[in-house]
């Protein structure tokens, strides 16, 4: 009695202020977002009942929406194509190709760097580099003598690209870091094998490789197709509140948009539970796919 | 003949491998060069060469900025404020993530797995898109826009926001611990509360040293929270301060961003010489977007 008492007794003060942090920061909001997504919620936070009519407005009578969806595809398969394409390129490059340990630990420094900047610092960094009069992307192509747009923020496609690069320098170091890690943990045996069969690189690359990054691979896309889809702070600090004449605005910024630009809290807690669904059905997926011990692995690769 | 072919291809493939590594990081690499440059000169041209060398840019460590009539609140209060916010996060994360990695890593109790793995859901969430609930929340609670208390639930929000990962990691350290040393100290008579903070918590000061810097840089940076939850400039945090600057002075005074700039990037140029190690394998080790 008294020991399952002192065990109660231990497992709320280890485990009590962890699960108040997250009933206050995850749970309440997301069953508060449910609920407020069934009223129309006034500037003093007043509410007023509409049943499904928030949904129903999403669906068939915001205009916004078609364009929203198409920026929110865009995006993503984007971003995507950088951060588990390209980062696949960086990880295999930095763990095979460059032999020396040091070399190739400088690279992988070096494409963390985007990561490592505060994000309103990356952003300026950016706003300057694309400026159109002082920025020194227009200087470079004029130089080339190929043609400057007249802005590259103001509209699509320009606009887009730009969207895209900034959170794929971002995003490139995730797969990168994931991806290395994997093909150092490969046996060296296998290459050696490989080669003394005669295999270029290529083939190794082709043949040993990439067949046993199946599921990094996997497992990076999938896990950057849910984060994307929810992330929007980079667009947010470029654009503001000209995102959406600039098609840029995702499906997420919208979401704030319309919540904290427009004042129309109830619809936008509407267009959040879309994201919120998305979610957790991706999750509950992705646990039955890679099964719960497979998920706990990226949290113990080691440099 | 063969032999000569083979070099050239070897030569050709690894000047490949050096261009894919190099050439898309050179505008990340001129965009730091121009910050670094701009910080201290009027102008700059192609990035990297100064014109006018000056202190100017500066004068805002003395003087409030003024910008169109209006006297803007002094960097040291706004520094003030970015501190306080910091390790309130850094303070509150590193606390509840040493208390709860050792539980996730060494008692056992019902519902173990099941709390594990709904941990590890979270860490898969991003909680951005629930920012209208928590506004609901703060504001309901009278914690919105009132100065000094509402930091109090902007930095309860954002510890919440990280603690999964940093749990999860801090976890990770706990479980390489050998059990023996748990068990000798239990067996001596220490109690388990007193055996986490006598013998494993010494322990594991690597982590907690990582969890602490990890969380510094995440509050420092952390940009969307304060500037939608804050509303007076004299509670800004510099990431937010720097932002309303961007859309206020910096198409006219590039070089007073430049300053801010820099002057916002000390704290992670320090970690970065003298913590990379530590950082690396944070980044690597739990990695979010």
């Amino acid at each position: 009695m008294i020991k399952a008492l002192r065990k109660a007794v231990l497992l709320i003060v280890l485990l009590g202020p962890l699960s108040a942090l997250i009933a206050f920061t995850w749970i309440a909001p997301a069953v508060l977002t449910t609920f407020l997504s069934f009223f129309d919620v006034g500037l003093g936070l007043q509410l007023r009942p509409v049943g499904l009519e928030n949904f129903y407005r999403i669906l068939y009578r915001d205009i916004w929406v078609p364009q929203i969806l198409q920026t929110t595809v865009i995006y993503v398969l984007g971003v995507l194509a950088i951060n588990s394409g390209f980062g696949l390129v960086l990880g295999i490059l930095t763990a095979y190709f460059v032999k020396r340990e040091s070399v190739s630990l400088f690279f992988r420094t070096a494409w963390l760097l985007p990561r490592m900047t505060p994000g309103v610092l990356y952003v300026v960094l950016w706003m300057w580099f694309v400026d159109t009069r002082y920025g020194l992307l227009n200087a470079i192509l004029s130089m080339l003598g190929l043609p400057t747009p007249y802005s590259w923020l103001l509209s699509k496609p320009h606009s887009q690209i730009i969207m895209i690069a900034i959170n794929g320098y971002v995003g490139a170091s995730y797969g990168m870091i994931i991806y290395s890690a994997a093909v150092k943990s490969i046996p060296t045996d296998f290459f050696n094998a490989a080669k003394v069969d005669g295999a270029s690189d290529l083939q190794i690359v082709r043949y040993v490789i990439l067949p046993l990054l199946k599921w990094p691979i996997l497992f990076v896309t999938a896990w950057q197709t849910l984060s994307l889809l929810a992330s929007y702070e980079y667009i947010l600090m470029v654009w503001g509140d000209t995102a959406r004449q600039a098609n840029v605005e995702v499906w997420a910024l919208y979401t704030y948009d319309r919540a904290f630009w427009l004042y129309d809290y109830g619809y936008a807690a509407a267009l959040s539970v879309f994201l919120v669904a998305a979610g957790l059905i991706m999750i509950v997926l992705y646990m039955k796919i890679f099964g719960f011990r497979r998920l706990m692995e990226p949290s113990r690769v080691e440099v | 003949m063969a032999e000569l072919k083979r070099r050239v291809r070897r030569i050709l493939g690894s000047i490949l491998v050096y261009a894919v590594l190099t050439v898309p990081l050179i505008p990340i690499f001129l965009m730091y060069t121009w910050l670094f440059v701009q910080a201290f000169s009027d102008r700059v041209i192609f990035g990297i060469i100064p014109q006018g060398l000056t202190l100017r840019n500066w004068a805002f460590l003395n003087n409030p900025i003024v910008f169109g009539g209006i006297t803007h609140t002094s960097i040291w209060v706004i520094l003030r404020n970015t501190l306080i916010f910091t390790f309130g996060v850094t303070g509150l994360i590193t606390v509840v993530s040493s208390l709860s990695g050792y539980a996730l890593s060494r008692v056992q109790f019902k519902g173990r797995t099941e709390f594990m793995q709904f941990i590890l859901a979270l860490h898969a969430f991003p909680a951005v898109i629930l920012l209208i609930a928590v506004f609901y929340i703060l504001n309901k609670m009278g914690l919105y826009g009132k100065g000094l208390l509402a930091f109090l639930g902007i930095i309860i929000v954002k510890a919440g926001m990280e603690i999964p990962m940093s749990a999860w990691i801090l976890k990770g350290f706990f479980d390489v611990i050998p059990w023996d040393l748990e068990w000798a100290a239990l067996i001596d008579g220490c109690t388990r509360l007193g055996t986490w903070r006598r013998v494993i918590l010494p322990m594991i000061m690597p982590g907690i040293a990582a969890i602490s810097i990890f969380s510094f840089i995440a509050g420092w940076g952390e940009f969307i929270l304060v500037y939608t939850y804050m509303a007076t400039e004299e509670y800004f945090t510099l990431s937010v301060f720097i932002h309303r600057m961007i859309g206020e002075i910096m198409y006219v005074r590039w070089g007073t961003i430049a300053a801010l700039g820099v002057f916002y990037l000390l704290p992670i140029i320090f970690f970065f010489i003298f913590t990379q190690k530590a950082l690396l394998r944070i980044y690597i080790g739990g990695i979010k977007r």
